[in-house]
């Protein structure tokens, strides 16, 4: 160590603060979304397969490339929005969307209850329990809606519960993915 | 009338800042003490023409003159007269204004002060603060005066934002503000320093209670505003480790650490550079906390209305005083010798872990905040860092430091034994087995960490005690143990409400009732009541423990007039340590109505620690003043062992 060192670290703090200044400048009016799309959006999902729950089929990643775009609504008993947006699903089921479901942080028992009371638009319905797809789909909560083209790759992300003035642009999104 | 007066005295108090930062600079400079000894008139003008310039658009706000911009703008002819009042600091222009306010006051506090160290460093301290103060007020003036006036004026104002509406918001800025200026004092105390080349004892002695006083202040606005989230925001949670919170808590990490370098620096002459260093990021980031707030830099809930010239132009000052600081720092900091030594089992090794691990969590939560950001700008992607990532790095970090701080006041300076540590922390041991042992049972709390909680802050909360039991205690060292004491009251409220919680999520009609544990919670109405610029539903839950009635609760989901907004208002109940707490939500449109309920057991202790910790450094500024003999205090003083001297 020579005798320049403490000094060349005396300065190191103003370097630290220029590179700072820096990076901000370079942000500054730079419009902030506060919400955070998923990052996976225009990606194929990744690998999965889950098992079976309320009574309906079980849902791999296989069955998001079957050559007809889907939507995937990841959904939860617990979740009032997801109970609020049943209808919607039903709507947009009506209308010719095939629906699959993901259940997540769930039990069985609770799927079952929910979908009685607020009816099934889903055609499988796959089971996490410990919520890892939340992950594979970049979602950042429950209830999120994916478009999934015929390949199986997610085209678009529907944030938050769907509501009915929502039902028309996710059909367009449907017939976008063809 | 009454605001161009306001804003001629802006101007005037802006010229006053003027003459305090070149006169003493230049007299100090040329040695001319004429010009020298302006700086204590200037320092005071300056403080009476901002009070009168905050004075005028209080009375603006007061008598809801829509004719001047700011008013319009953000208050309401219906709005209550508290409102109206904290409505003054409730927007960008106001705020920046009580900022001033609030560094001028302290320019007239060092003005006033005994000058312990000298005129000649008192006047380089307050041309520092008079430079400093010139960039804000120029920013004011010529950015967001405060005194615009609307031609033609409107007959309504537009409000102010509801959720801002409530006591909390009267005293949390105001608090944050002049704990944050406080520092200001320090940061001048550090330029100065190192200019005049005088760090040493007896300049960490003088500029130690500055240190504390603000500390202090920044503890209490922190406290307030986490409370005030806690029960206005309805999230149930009291830190959410948003940017705007980190903002503050940076500042109050590095003054924390500053508070115990500067012990070292007056007892035993160590460490200079690093207090230095600590002196100025302490303000400095205090000044980046209110830039990232004022410029929508980063996501937040709190951010205010966003323009990105007043974002240039409040960087390009941060950037002149901070810049210039670390220039000084880099210049001279190499002059000042590192000081003396000392053993590894000491009070200073003590201090200086400490200082670590202070500095990593700032270091951590520095990272954490603006690392998005970085990474936005390197590779386009956006994430956001949330509440994981700052639990799991910082909650280690603290539990080390709870261990430590319960050990460090018994240890002696420069070298210490050893031999009667054990002796001395048997009681902290012993509390501590004795709550880990209860928390699993009767409380049957599982994981490791909450296990960790509860030992730690009965460790530090015993070792505290102990050292408030003393005999000979002086104001200092019971300010210490009385700090100390508020972090394990904190530790410990934050541990056990998140324990022991419990919460329920329901759908609920009048009538329903829904149990958890000994708790049950009955829906006994929803109603629509109305307040002065509001109108809710509100919902009434009886809540019953063991089959006995113990609290009626109230949640709102409010509709607010000007502007059109929905807020929900907990309904709360609560006794000394813990607290029931309530959210109304959305009807299913079948009759139910969603209710989220919890049981925050020692909730309240969270803020019953932070004022703790705020009146322990009040307390503190005694110094070695006896705690229980205010008698013998005139004699003290005569002798002067007071000077603000604290141990650690």
């Amino acid at each position: 160590m020579n005798r320049w060192t403490p000094r060349l670290l005396l300065l190191l703090p103003l370097v630290l603060f220029a590179g700072l200044v820096i990076l901000m400048a370079g942000n500054l009016g730079k419009p902030q979304e506060a919400v955070i799309r998923s990052h996976m959006v225009g990606k194929p999902v990744p690998d999965f397969a889950l098992e079976a729950v309320g009574g309906a089929r079980g849902l791999a990643n296989s069955d998001l490339a079957t050559g007809k775009p889907v939507l995937v609504n990841v959904f939860a008993s617990w979740c009032l929005p997801c109970a609020v947006e049943a209808p919607q699903l039903q709507a947009l089921k009506d209308k010719g969307a095939v629906i699959h479901g993901i259940a997540i942080r769930d039990t069985p028992e609770k799927v079952e209850a929910f979908l009685g009371r607020h009816g099934n638009p889903f055609d499988r319905i796959g089971n996490d329990p410990s919520g890892r797809m939340l992950i594979a789909f970049g979602a950042s909560g429950v209830p999120e809606t994916y478009v999934i083209d015929g390949q199986g790759v997610i085209r678009h992300q529907h944030l938050g519960e769907i509501r009915p003035e929502h039902v028309p642009g996710l059909l367009a999104e449907l017939e976008k993915a063809k | 009338m009454i605001p161009e007066l306001g804003h001629l005295t802006l101007w005037l108090a802006a010229a006053a800042a003027l003459l305090q930062a070149f006169a003493p600079g230049i007299g100090l400079w040329r040695n001319d003490e004429s010009l020298q000894r302006l700086a204590v008139p200037a320092a005071t003008a300056q403080a009476l023409f901002t009070l009168f310039a905050f004075g005028a658009l209080t009375w603006a706000f007061m008598v809801s003159d829509f004719s001047v911009k700011l008013v319009a703008s953000n208050s309401h002819s219906m709005k209550p007269d508290m409102y109206r009042f904290t409505g003054v600091w409730a927007n960008h222009e106001g705020s920046l204004l009580l900022w001033v306010l609030v560094m001028a006051l302290a320019g007239l506090a060092v003005a006033l002060a005994p000058a312990n160290l000298g005129a000649r460093f008192r006047d380089r301290v307050l041309s520092i603060q008079g430079l400093v103060a010139l960039g804000f007020f120029a920013f004011l003036l010529l950015a967001s005066n405060p005194f615009e006036r609307l031609s033609p004026a409107p007959t309504e104002g537009q409000g102010l934002n509801p959720l801002l509406q409530d006591p909390g918001l009267a005293f949390h800025p105001p608090l944050l503000y002049a704990g944050y200026v406080g520092l200001s004092v320090a940061f001048a105390y550090a330029v100065a320093g190192m200019l005049e080349n005088a760090i040493g004892p007896a300049w960490a002695r003088a500029a130690r209670p500055w240190v504390l006083g603000a500390w202090a202040l920044l503890t209490l606005g922190i406290a307030l505003g986490s409370y005030w989230a806690y029960y206005e925001l309805g999230w149930g949670g009291w830190w959410f480790w948003d940017p705007v919170e980190n903002a503050a808590l940076m500042p109050w990490l590095a003054a924390t650490a500053l508070l115990h370098s500067l012990v070292v620096v007056m007892k035993r002459d160590a460490l200079r550079a690093w207090t230095l260093l600590l002196a100025v990021a302490a303000f400095s980031l205090s000044m980046m906390g209110t830039f990232i707030v004022r410029s929508g830099l980063l996501t937040s809930v709190h951010a205010f209305a966003v323009d990105p010239t007043r974002g240039l132009f409040l960087m390009v000052l941060m950037a002149l005083y901070i810049g210039g600081a670390l220039t000084i720092y880099a210049l001279a900091a190499g002059r000042v010798a590192e000081g003396r030594q000392f053993n590894l089992v000491s009070r200073e090794t003590a201090l200086v872990a400490n200082n670590l691990l202070i500095s990593a969590m700032l270091g951590v939560v520095f990272v954490g905040t603006l690392y998005p950001m970085a990474l936005e700008a390197a590779s386009g992607t956006q994430i956001s860092v949330g509440p994981p990532y700052f639990n799991r790095t910082t909650m280690p970090m603290l539990l080390a430091m709870a261990v430590l701080m319960g050990i460090a006041p018994f240890l002696g300076w420069k070298r210490s034994g050893t031999g009667h540590l054990a002796a001395r922390l048997l009681p902290a041991g012993v509390a501590a087995a004795v709550f880990v042992v209860a928390a699993v049972w009767p409380f049957g709390v599982r994981g490791v960490g909450w296990l960790l909680g509860f030992g730690a802050a009965a460790w530090l909360g015993a070792a505290s005690l102990s050292i408030l039991a003393r005999r000979g205690l002086t104001l200092g060292i019971a300010g210490m143990g009385l700090a100390h004491l508020g972090v394990a009251v904190s530790i410990l409220g934050a541990t056990a409400s998140g324990a022991l919680q419990r919460e329920v999520l329901v759908a609920l009609r009048v009538g329903d009732a829904v149990e958890m544990g000994p708790w049950r919670a009955e829906l006994m109405d929803i109603r629509p009541v109305a307040g002065p610029n509001w109108t809710a539903i509100e919902a009434s839950l009886e809540v019953k423990r063991n089959g006995r009635v113990v609290a009626m609760l109230h949640p709102q989901s409010r509709m607010f007039v000007a502007p059109a907004q929905e807020t929900t208002e907990s309904g709360r109940a609560g006794w000394w340590t813990g607290e029931l707490y309530s959210v109304l939500g959305k009807p299913d449109g079948e009759g139910r109505w969603q209710i989220h309920l919890w049981v925050k057991p020692m909730v309240r202790l969270i803020w019953w620690g932070g004022l703790l910790m705020a009146f322990g450094g009040l307390l503190a500024l005694g110094g070695k003043l006896r705690a229980f003999a205010p008698g013998k205090w005139r004699r003290q003083l005569k002798r002067g062992a007071v000077a603000p001297a604290v141990p650690a």
